[in-house]
């Protein structure tokens, strides 16, 4: 298993630095065919680009450590057994805080879901997994100001538990259905 | 330097603190899985530099606010909550992007939009989702933070 994500590492850092070489070589031969746009082209990359190095190295000093101080295994514990509102948004709080691809956020829920936890609360642990996470917020809090970032924090928040209920009373109704179905079989 | 930088400077520098109290060879684990991620990110954060650098230089603010911007109407917002549905792109790097789109003429809602369908959704990884959680759970969520990601869009755009 983890030799193969290293496989796929490799193979996803290959992608990327094509990806840059692509890009690269396109910028390079618009800007030598219009000379007159280097000077805006490299004023705005550079302006990003500091902007960005300046938070850089703290953003992925705090995702190292969540990874690290909140295995997943706590994350289990803790949310198997928690329920109504509360565990709702337990839910939310333990997604928010470990780092990582979405991926790793599936096996979780996996065992979460052979655990019987409620399938509201693994919505709501994925979503928040995927898009409420603390780093992340900082950097969004960083290049698109509070405003924008808490009002999208909280709207976020408010319709992962709408829609973790929805899913759940779907999936209850759809397996009440096939019941019913069988029965009658 | 701006206030939001030294915060989340300060805030890592803190947080460093109490992990090296706490331990020290779990610190240094994180610390290197930091210094391994920053290069992992490093050539696709160079990238999309260069493109926001090409696209405020070359695309001109009317082309962007057309097709993205307040005018272009829910098929615009469709297009950008398709787009960050497909694109596989960090969504850390995708603040810089999303914040030059704004600059250049984007309206609120296709940002917003863009990058809620860009974290929540993952086609990439929809296939793996599918195979573990099984395909009405991974559906259902896929399918539903998309309309949500509209609707989040669309009261920010209304909002904000």
């Amino acid at each position: 298993m983890k030799k193969m994500s290293k496989k796929q590492q490799k193979k996803g850092l290959v992608k990327d630095m094509l990806f840059l070489g692509i890009t690269l070589a396109i910028a390079v031969v618009l800007l030598l065919m219009f000379p007159e746009k280097r000077e805006p082209v490299i004023s705005s990359s550079r302006g990003f680009f500091m902007e960005m190095i300046l938070i850089l190295p703290a953003v992925m000093i705090l995702m190292g450590l969540f990874a690290v101080f909140v295995p997943n295994d706590v994350i289990v514990k803790y949310l198997g057994r928690s329920s109504g509102i509360k565990g709702i948004f337990l839910a939310i709080l333990m997604g928010a805080f470990p780092t990582g691809p979405l991926y790793v956020a599936f096996p979780i829920a996996a065992t979460l879901l052979k655990k019987g936890a409620r399938i509201s609360n693994i919505i709501a642990f994925l979503s928040a997994w995927a898009c409420i996470k603390i780093p992340q917020e900082l950097v969004e809090l960083q290049f698109l100001g509070l405003k924008f970032m808490i009002t999208r924090l909280l709207l976020t928040v408010v319709f992962v538990v709408i829609m973790g209920i929805a899913i759940e009373q779907i999936v209850l109704w759809s397996e009440k259905k096939n019941n019913k179905h069988e029965q009658t079989l | 330097m701006n206030v939001t930088t030294l915060f989340i400077n300060a805030l890592a520098g803190v947080c460093l603190v109490f992990a090296l109290i706490k331990d020290r060879t779990k610190t240094k684990q994180a610390l290197k899985m930091a210094v391994i991620s920053f290069f992992r990110i490093f050539p696709t954060l160079l990238a999309i530099i260069i493109i926001i650098g090409l696209l405020s230089a070359f695309v001109p603010e009317s082309q962007i606010s057309k097709i993205v911007g307040k005018n272009a109407g829910f098929r615009g917002v469709l297009t950008v909550a398709f787009l960050g549905a497909i694109l596989h792109i960090p969504s850390l790097i995708s603040f810089p992007l999303a914040a030059s789109l704004l600059e250049k003429g984007a309206s609120i809602t296709s940002v917003a939009v863009f990058i809620t369908t860009l974290t929540m959704i993952g086609m990439v990884t929809l296939p793996l989702e599918i195979r573990i959680l099984g395909k009405k759970l991974a559906l259902l969520r896929n399918g539903l933070s998309f309309i949500i990601a509209i609707i989040i869009g669309l009261i920010m755009g209304a909002i904000l």
